[in-house]
């Protein structure tokens, strides 16, 4: 079972503005809280029907798990409220990798979260095997955790240095493995399944005796001990070296072809999910603002953010020319988007309209829903006649 | 351009009880005035240990066991001859120190006091090391946020109360605050997205442009040097395996290494490139075997690598191409330690324009 050591969600929901590049002053994140029920704003609210998009992965395999409309509204206290997830969709297949990319604070966390069923959605469900989620009491939790397993970044933290590796693998498979007489074997095997081998020399080591890349292979294991069918994998690869990530990400892809997992792969790098993932959500100030097979949104971003992200990624290919021409990302139009600076999302209207180049008065003060694009792609964005325009020629 | 800090031969190494960890281990690297060097290598490659050597700012068990560091400044000047960093006196260390070589350290977060204002740790480095009134210093600090783009009503912010990036543009900014010749800058955007890392780094860019400084950029990702970099150093094992300049890094990578780290990361931009990464593990630093630390893991492994001497030199001229190859090596010379391997040309299409 895997334990929120590392990563407990007491303040979590605090991130979008505070981490989002810049300071927000406290008055700009919260909404008040109105008459009891932790109320929304209503002019955030997304306006018009969002569309129903048909993902990409579906053809992998059979649905793995649904989120329906998820909305996570966390109280910060003195009445004030944070909207950390407004209006999720999305459904995981088994055998295919959905990635959830954004910045830290855009609440992809916190998606993942109410998907593991530690934290209780405000509004909306998640549905697997065609029944929402239980985790009412301990041992609903418990099964539920032996469908969904949760892997967490920082390999550093989120195992117990006291602990051996064998330790750390025998209490799941007993836990969610009743039936198994050979302990050791499954151990063994599941060391093997992660390839850290010869298996026997790794059981009685400790995590501080293994390097950054093994220990993160640890946590893979341990998640797999309970046979779980979905994978809810937090930035994986984001505290190891570079050279070492590409191992890690090539043993996940095997794990979800040969186990048939669901895999939601969490992160902020965009590149790699262009070549990991079949279908990429970009969330942005807790909703989704892009979504669409992977290579296309990452080839034809049509959101001014997914834009930013994209031409903000380190090119190789560059060498020093857009760096040296200072940080200017130009937008459709011949705008420059947005710095970083020190804003967080916009709390009326598209979050990200204060960051916008080409936001205009009704960006500012209606949110868009998702609209489709193609069947399988869509973005949410109300000027998107001009964001997408160029970009469909193929150039950013 | 004028060398400002030359670490000829350069050897550390952390005293354990199982045996000495030889983490770097005869490095020469020069770093010219204005310029960006890139280091780069895994996690106990010894890049770090590299830098703060060359700065004494190792504690035992780490031991210079070897070799020398030279520090040519505008201002510090022994009649013409540059001070040897290693022999000098803990005064005169102390006036090169921030004044002259300042570093901005990795994780912000740790690197900052959260029980202080963001103002009295500037003011803290200010006085320390200028003579300055104390209004005076004051106006420095505020003119430093200036620079990093910080509001200055930010300097009565305590860290919490900053983003990642923030802290890190602090931390910038106090470096900066003496207008030092060399920054060195360990992993400064490491923990930060990607947007935020591009903002910092444009603005070191442009920093760098106006106040002229030189950097020495500590990362383990080659993908963010490719692009920052004037001249790049790759890492592994305590040694340095290749150095050149990043155009000469990015197209003809030389040691299987570095080629090997071209090929690791995923790009975003052109066509999908087939990924191939570094199979094994860095080697234990404790059992230094002879040759070249990278055979483990290395497909070009043949039996005469284990007499390398890891000595730098222009790489062996590919097959069919003119003996006319090195000419004389300045530091700009393309240079790897490997002389088995010729170099690859690495074709991308729609790259070079």
């Amino acid at each position: 079972m895997t334990e929120p050591t590392g990563n407990v969600p007491a303040v979590g929901g605090l991130a979008p503005g505070a981490a989002a590049g810049g300071l927000v002053p406290a008055a700009e994140i919260v909404v008040t809280e109105q008459s009891g029920a932790p109320a929304v704003n209503a002019t955030a609210d997304q306006v018009g029907e969002p569309a129903v998009v048909e993902s990409v992965a579906a053809s992998r395999g059979p649905l793995a798990m649904e989120a329906i409309g998820l909305n996570k509204v966390f109280k910060l206290g003195r009445g004030a409220v944070l909207q950390a997830v407004r209006d999720v969709s999305f459904n995981l297949y088994q055998g295919a990798v959905i990635a959830l990319v954004g910045e830290s604070g855009s609440g992809k966390s916190t998606v993942a979260k109410l998907l593991a069923g530690q934290e209780r959605p405000t509004s909306g469900e998640v549905i697997v095997d065609g029944k929402p989620i239980n985790v009412r009491n301990t041992r609903s939790f418990r099964a539920y955790k032996s469908h969904v397993q949760y892997v967490f970044q920082d390999p550093f933290s989120s195992l117990n240095p006291v602990h051996t590796v064998g330790y750390d693998l025998t209490r799941p498979v007993r836990l969610h493995q009743p039936g198994v007489k050979d302990v050791p074997a499954a151990v063994t095997a599941l060391l093997e399944q992660v390839r850290l081998t010869p298996a026997a020399q790794f059981v009685v080591k400790y995590p501080h005796e293994l390097s950054g890349g093994q220990r993160q292979r640890v946590s893979f294991a341990r998640a797999l001990a309970a046979q779980p069918t979905v994978l809810l994998a937090d930035e994986p690869v984001s505290m190891l070296d570079v050279s070492i990530r590409l191992e890690m990400l090539n043993l996940l892809d095997d794990l979800r072809t040969r186990l048939s997992l669901a895999l939601l792969y969490i992160t902020h790098d965009i590149a790699s999910a262009r070549y990991f993932a079949d279908e990429v959500l970009v969330m942005y100030g807790g909703q989704i603002v892009e979504r669409g097979p992977a290579e296309d949104v990452t080839q034809h971003p049509a959101h001014p953010y997914t834009q930013l992200l994209i031409a903000s990624a380190p090119d190789p290919d560059n060498l020093g020319s857009s760096l040296r021409a200072g940080n200017v990302v130009v937008g459709p139009g011949g705008a420059i988007a947005g710095k970083a600076g020190n804003v967080g999302p916009a709390q009326v209207g598209c979050p990200f309209s204060n960051r916008c180049p080409i936001a205009d008065d009704k960006c500012r003060r209606e949110n868009p829903a998702l609209q489709l694009l193609t069947p399988v792609r869509a973005a949410a964005c109300w000027r998107l006649d001009v964001a997408a325009s160029p970009v469909a020629g193929g150039s950013i | 351009m004028a060398p400002i800090l030359e670490i000829d031969d350069l050897s550390v190494a952390y005293r354990s009880a199982g045996g000495d960890v030889h983490a770097v281990e005869h490095v020469n690297l020069t770093l010219n005035a204005g310029e960006v060097v890139g280091l780069c290598g895994e996690s106990g490659s010894g890049k770090s240990t590299l830098a703060y050597g060359a700065t004494r700012l190792l504690r035992p068990p780490a031991l210079i066991t070897g070799g020398s560091v030279r520090y040519r400044g505008r201002r510090i000047t022994h009649g013409g001859d540059p001070a040897d960093v290693l022999t000098m006196s803990h005064r005169e260390l102390a006036r090169i120190r921030w004044r002259e070589v300042a570093i901005v350290f990795q994780s912000a977060m740790n690197a900052l006091n959260p029980v202080l204002r963001v103002q009295d740790q500037i003011l803290d480095a200010i006085t320390a090391h200028l003579k300055l009134p104390k209004h005076e210093a004051r106006e420095k600090a505020a003119t430093l946020l200036d620079l990093v783009g910080i509001p200055r009503d930010r300097l009565r912010a305590f860290p919490h109360e900053l983003s990642g990036g923030m802290r890190q543009r602090v931390m910038i900014a106090m470096a900066l605050a003496s207008d030092p010749e060399v920054v060195i800058m360990d992993e400064p955007t490491t923990a930060l997205d990607v947007v935020v890392q591009r903002d910092i780094l444009a603005q070191i860019v442009e920093l760098k442009e106006t106040l002229g400084f030189a950097v020495l950029f500590i990362t383990h990702d080659l993908s963010l040097l490719l692009e920052l970099a004037d001249r790049i150093a790759v890492m592994y094992a305590g040694r340095l395996l290749e150095t050149g300049t990043a155009s000469a890094i990015m197209r003809e990578p030389a040691h299987p290494y570095t080629r090997g780290l071209l090929h690791s990361f995923p790009s975003l931009h052109g066509a999908r490139r087939e990924l191939i990464g570094i199979p094994g593990t860095p080697p234990d630093l404790r059992d230094t075997l002879p040759g070249c630390p990278f055979i483990p893991r290395c497909s070009y492994t043949i039996p005469a690598c284990s007499e390398v001497d890891m000595s730098l030199a222009p790489p062996i001229a590919a097959a069919g191409a003119g003996p006319d190859r090195p000419g004389p090596v300045t530091s700009d010379s393309h240079l790897t330690a490997c002389p088995i391997v010729a170099p690859e040309e690495v074709s991308q299409e729609g790259v070079l324009s």
